[in-house]
């Protein structure tokens, strides 16, 4: 039992230790709050074989600080100040960045306060083991506590209580440790060195006494490091500019509108005058963004660089919308950045009011808005302020063209563009020293800030991620711009795996041992699994037979992950962080540690593994009769691929139990899903292609294929499908306020407008979506008699007009709204792959608690819990996939160029969308979109989604939906030696040159 | 929003400096007040209340008297200025009548009340000053009371409140954390180390329960060693004071109090 002991306080000390103030309440309320704080003497100072204190913990800073500083020879220690962290975190992140850190509680606090994303990385680099810091907490501590003086500022007491006095103290407290030894010469003694960039804080700093050492700006401090040239290119912008203002900053011209003042914005907000929303850029135009707000049904839409002022992808900003009279229709046109600004200096900032590009671009929105045909006009409006910046680093190519020298030698500051991969986010702005290094390679920028005087945002350089085009550098670019957790798992989360490693086996079956408590013995069962080729992590297996009364009992046995990731574990807590398992072509970022995805979970054949079963009694007719859960011990009888067991199943000649219960189970599953048609499910379609490796070594793709479907794909389904649903019905009784479903709502009849619109005019077909069923129904009769891929792609243009499915927590959201539109199930959840989804994980606990196998862990009790959890995974769900799906399209991309460098490639492909100035087309053999565009004047109808091409006399018509022949190219582009896909028609024109 | 300040930080430390375990300064004051038989006043951190104990005497109200025993009457009285929000409570508050009806159970098995049949003992509570933990305080001045009073207990009676934090369990806690923390209130005779009292008004997780419930009953006894060391004092200065000159036969006041 720990000690329990008082704390004492004097009143004597009650100045220090007893703090009064008044605060007013938002509805005007005036309350009084009193607080106490107890100051010790027991707070450690962190430094390594320190006389004076006592170190339990075991991360310490060395004695005698780092030695590898120019101005700090006697060694030193890092103590920065509050902006140092929120301004230059990329810095203290860095690897280079080594030297040990104090890290003060004021800090730390002031931190929380001011930004919870960089409080986050904070406490993550404490925590990291390659990093010395040392969390000082200094407002507990007697000698370094201080109270706020009448008049002062609570910026200026953190500046001068805390971070000051601290560094003093921390320099007395060095010497007094160190007491010299009678007769010896007194050892050198460390310094703490305050690092500041607040030019005030550094000059009362030096008159209080810091000796003038010991008080440094971060680019000065920086310099002096060894690898100074490496990170000084991590200082932020803000880090040089804001504080000591140049005198050309402050002369440029505005070119965006001033924001509106946080307080009008609310005050808008709630009063409905402005609107609150994402900010998304488009794609096609990027002098064009959309922000969906709750106000309008259609997208609120803002032309023109100045009234999305300064939104970037992903922002929450606040937007007023125009009268109705001045509203617009969205741009037909494709305008791409690169061509309109490509002569943009990055350097000459201070011209940047009426150039030429200005002018070019007000052209092109000009000649835009007088082309403007169309009478389906949206909403229109302007940013007025933004309410939250979601920046994060993004991945770029250096523009080339923006270099002034590209001498490889050259060490020079230049201003440089980088372009942001992704096509939604505008050019950034950089200086870096290193710029012709990085020329051809991917790098990692980060956006720092905005200034209404600068065309572009200004960022830093993080880090370089490998050249372009190499498969290292494009899958490591491929996570981070995802946000996908890709670290090797640490230490804290391998111990949570057994102990005995790939040995552990299921013990033998004993009353007493507890792996087998409440356990059914299912070993002898025949059962099997089947996955697609090559799976490692198996993570469900099946098995059906036939029951002396007439009904068949059919069964799937999920891998019992649960058993092995307990609840508040580390490894637990990393599952939850990660989500999912992401699957890249060539790589797969598992979310649990390999030993147990791929080897005690995985439901390998022939082996003994601890299952978590469903078992259902169906009547012949697949009706379920009865249903049980338990916690089981099985052993699979095979593996199957899915084409094994096609094989097997149509083979007349083999009749083993195995190839019987694979029969049976199929016969069921065609009933199941006949069952769940009828009830309105949807069968949808996504372009889905599989990338053929040429071998593990080289991974070359050779060829992309379209995936395959056989009957045993839609019979693994059925029963997965049949098991969630069960489990479902079952956790959301036994937990009605907590448990973990998943559902799918139905698409707002707006979303279908324009397919609805399109397949009327085009094809004279119509799409009911009044509901799943209809819809369903009505899919299937959109076919081509002559192109059995059109009602492929009908389907594709129709998915994409849903939402998409996301985890809810039952006692969050109202109950009519459970349901699964696509599968046209009251309830859904995920339940059968829980080596590889976390929210599984979930409804394995709550699954296992409802049968009263275990007691319901704490936090599942807890509705905030779950849905902060289901936040994460909603999220990490949606970035896995589309890391997934570029993965496949940088391999696309490869398979092209490959293939393009012995033949002119040329496809079939559908029109999906039609502009001004070109055609959106859809390539259903790669599974990839692209884009023609045409420089020449063509006609264009956009109310009947035709385009006319003159050529020669004879005009040439292209709809959507039409068929075309596209010539495929890959071509690097000349600047950021980013390989992009062009393509253009050959048939029914050749449109080269064009 | 949600709160912004930590309760537990990775230090180890809570809001105001202590750790997991530490207590909140205690300081007690058991001066004469008034006409009243007891009286003492607690603080534990920032939360002071002072208890008035009248009696045993004669009931006021024959109806409310008892043939065999005495009665326990705890009237609290909640100093509008002891909280943050100014704010008048009236002593019918359901609130209150529930607090006193926890002191008045709390106590009702300790005070030796057969040996005063018919009578009535009064304890009057002040809340001066909240900062969480209120019951703990209200019990502990309670106790001091009866004892400065001279009413015979069988034993002191030590409350303390505790909370849990995720997983790790919490000792005394303030407003702050008691408003983030499911929290519980024990009461224990650290003599005989029987419980008198557990109340719990937040949903605490069952298998958190046994660790912070033996933390509060350890944590019982350092309380009981803090109000005794109070008695002792008060005792040795009553005594040196009631004659200066002779030296009493019980020149050692601690035999007065020696354990059993």
């Amino acid at each position: 039992m720990a000690e329990i002991t008082i704390r004492k306080r004097p009143r004597t000390e009650a100045v220090v230790t007893q703090r009064k103030f008044f605060k007013k309440t938002a509805r005007g309320k005036v309350i009084k709050v009193l607080r106490e704080r107890y100051l010790r003497d027991d707070v450690a100072c962190g430094i390594h074989s320190c006389g004076l204190c006592a170190h339990e913990a075991d991360v310490l800073l060395p004695s005698s600080g780092s030695l590898h500083h120019a101005s700090f020879g006697d060694g030193h220690f890092v103590l920065p100040d509050t902006n140092v962290f929120l301004s230059q975190m990329d810095l203290m992140e860095s690897p280079l960045f080594s030297p040990p850190i104090i890290l003060l509680q004021t800090v730390m606090e002031e931190v929380r306060h001011r930004s919870l994303p960089l409080y986050n990385r904070l406490k993550a680099l404490v925590k990291s083991d390659d990093k010395k810091i040392w969390t000082f907490y200094n407002e507990y501590r007697s000698e370094t506590a201080v109270i706020r003086e009448e008049g002062e500022s609570p910026n200026d007491r953190n500046d001068r209580g805390s971070i000051r006095k601290a560094t003093a103290w921390y320099n007395d407290h060095i010497s007094l440790a160190r007491p010299p030894v009678r007769g010896q010469a007194r050892p050198p003694l460390p310094t703490v060195v305050l690092l500041t960039d607040d030019v005030a804080n550094r000059q009362k700093g030096e008159r209080e006494g810091l000796t003038c050492m010991s008080v440094t700006s971060v680019r000065r401090y920086v310099e002096g490091l060894p690898e100074s040239s490496q990170l000084l290119d991590l200082l932020a912008a803000a880090g040089s500019d804001s504080i000591e203002p140049t005198q050309a900053v402050a002369a440029r011209q505005a070119l965006y509108p001033d924001y509106l003042p946080t307080a009008t914005l609310l005050a808008g907000i709630k009063s409905g005058q402005l609107h609150q929303g994402h900010f998304n850029a488009n794609a096609y135009n990027y002098l064009e963004g959309s922000v969906s707000v709750p106000a309008f049904e259609k997208p609120v839409l803002l032309i023109g660089r100045e009234h999305m002022n300064r939104a970037v992808q992903g922002d929450i900003v606040a937007v007023e919308v125009f009268d109705e009279k001045d509203w617009k229709a969205p741009a037909d046109e494709v305008v791409d950045q690169e061509a309109t600004l490509k002569n943009d200096d990055a350097d000459d900032s201070e011209e940047e009011g009426e150039d030429d590009e200005a002018l070019a671009e007000r052209k092109v929105l000009q000649t835009e808005l007088a082309k403007q045909t169309s009478t389906t006009k949206q909403p229109t409006g302007r940013v007025v302020g933004i309410v939250k910046r979601n920046w994060r680093s993004y991945v770029c190519h250096i523009d080339s063209t923006s270099l002034t020298s590209t001498n490889p030698t050259s060490l020079s500051q230049q201003t440089v563009f980088a372009t942001p991969v992704s096509r939604l986010l505008p050019r950034i702005r950089l200086r870096t020293r290193q710029a012709p290094a990085l020329i051809g390679q991917k790098i990692l920028v980060t956006i720092d800030r905005w200034e209404r005087t600068s065309r572009y945002p200004e960022g830093h350089f993080v880090r370089a991620l490998g050249k372009v085009q190499s498969k290292e550098a494009e899958q490591e670019s491929l996570l981070l711009e995802f946000d996908v957790p890709y670290r090797p798992f640490g230490k804290a989360i391998l111990d949570c795996l057994p102990p005995e490693g790939d040995r552990w086996v299921v013990p033998p079956k004993s009353a007493t041992d507890p792996n087998w408590r409440d356990r059914e013995d299912l070993r002898d069962l025949i059962i099997c699994s089947i996955d697609p080729p090559g799976c490692q992590d198996i993570d469900d297996a099946l098995h059906a037979r036939r029951l002396p009364n007439g009904n068949i009992e059919a069964g799937v046995h999920i891998a019992d992950v649960s058993h092995f990731v307990h609840p508040d574990t580390p490894m637990d807590h990393e599952a939850a962080a990660r989500g999912t398992t992401v699957y890249l072509v060539d790589k797969r970022i598992d979310m649990l540690p390999a030993l147990l995805g791929t080897n005690l979970c995985s439901l390998r054949p022939h082996v003994e593994r601890l299952a978590f079963s469903v078992i259902w009694e169906l009547s012949p007719e697949a009706e379920i009769v009865n249903v049980r859960f338990t916690k089981s011990v099985i052993a699979s009888k095979s593996a199957f691929t899915y084409e094994e067991a096609q094989i097997r199943k149509d083979d007349p000649k083999l009749t083993d139990e195995l190839t019987e219960s694979i029969r049976l189970l199929n016969d069921l599953a065609r009933k199941l899903k006949a069952g769940r048609m009828a009830a309105g499910a949807l069968n949808l379609a996504s372009p889905e292609v599989k990338i053929q490796l040429d071998s593990s070594e080289s991974s070359d793709p050779i060829d992309v294929e379209q995936k395959e479907l056989r009957e045993t794909n839609s019979l693994v389904e059925e029963f997965m499908l049949l098991a969630n649903i069960s489990v479902a019905r079952q956790i959301q009784e036994t937990f009605p306020q907590t448990a973990v479903l998943r559902r799918h709502l139905p698409p707002p009849k707006t979303n279908f407008e324009k397919l609805q619109d399109i397949l009327k005019k085009r094809r004279g077909m119509t799409l009911d979506v009044s509901s799943s069923g209809a819809l369903a129904a009505s899919l299937d009769v959109c076919v081509d008699p002559n192109e059995p891929a059109f009602n492929t792609l009908v389907r594709i243009m129709a998915t994409r007009c849903m939402l998409s499915a996301e985890y809810f927590c039952s006692g969050s959201v109202a109950r009519d709204t459970f349901g699964h539109y696509g599968l046209a199930s009251p309830i859904y959840t995920h339940f059968t792959s829980p080596i590889r989804r976390y929210a599984d994980v979930l409804a394995h606990r709550q699954l296992a608690a409802a049968i009263g196998y275990t007691p319901l862990h704490a936090s599942l009790h807890s509705k905030s819990h779950v849905e902060r959890v289901l936040e994460v995974v909603n999220k990490r769900h949606r970035m896995a996939q589309m890391a997934s799906r570029a993965s496949v399209e940088f391999y696309v991309g490869l398979a092209l160029k490959a293939r393009s460098e012995k033949e002119t490639v040329i496809e079939d492909a559908f029109v999906i969308r039609t502009f001004r100035n070109g055609l959106g087309v859809f390539v259903s053999r790669l599974g990839i979109e692209g884009l023609v565009t045409f420089k020449c004047e063509i006609q264009f109808d956009a109310d009947n989604y035709v385009i006319t091409i003159p050529s020669g006399g004879q005009d040439v018509s292209i709809a959507v939906f039409d068929k075309v022949k596209v010539m495929i190219e890959v071509e690097q582009d000349k600047n950021t030696q980013r390989g992009r896909v062009v393509m253009s028609l050959s048939h029914p024109i050749d449109s080269r040159g064009m | 929003m949600s709160s912004r300040v930590e309760i537990l930080n990775d230090g180890g430390f809570r809001s105001d400096g202590r750790k997991q375990y530490e207590l909140r300064d205690i300081t007690i004051d058991l001066s004469q007040q008034g006409t009243a038989d007891g009286s003492a006043t607690i603080t534990h951190g920032l939360t002071q209340v002072m208890v008035t104990v009248f009696g045993p005497r004669e009931a006021k109200m024959r109806s409310q008297t008892l043939h065999d025993r005495a009665v326990l009457n705890v009237e609290i009285n909640v100093a509008p200025f002891s909280t943050g929000e100014r704010r008048k409570r009236s002593r019918a508050d359901r609130r209150i009548l529930e607090l006193a009806a926890a002191i008045e159970s709390t106590f009702e098995p300790v005070v030796q009340t057969s040996l005063y049949p018919r009578s009535q003992i009064d304890i009057y509570v002040q809340v001066l000053q909240q900062d969480g933990g209120l019951l703990q305080a209200c019990i502990n001045a309670t106790t001091l009371a009866l004892i400065t009073a001279g009413v015979p207990l069988l034993d002191f009676v030590c409350a303390v409140s505790g909370g849990v934090h995720s997983t790790e369990p919490l000792l005394d806690l303030t407003t702050l954390e008691e408003n983030d923390l499911p929290n519980l209130t024990v009461a224990v005779m650290p003599r005989t180390r029987k419980v008198t009292l557990v109340t719990m008004e937040t949903r605490l997780h069952v298998d958190r329960f046994r660790d912070i419930f033996e933390l509060a009953c350890a944590a019982g006894q350092t309380i009981h060693k803090e109000m005794k060391r109070a008695v002792k004092d008060r005792t040795v200065a009553l005594v040196g004071a009631m004659d200066a000159g002779a030296k009493h036969p019980l020149a050692d006041p601690d035999a007065m109090m020696e354990d059993r």
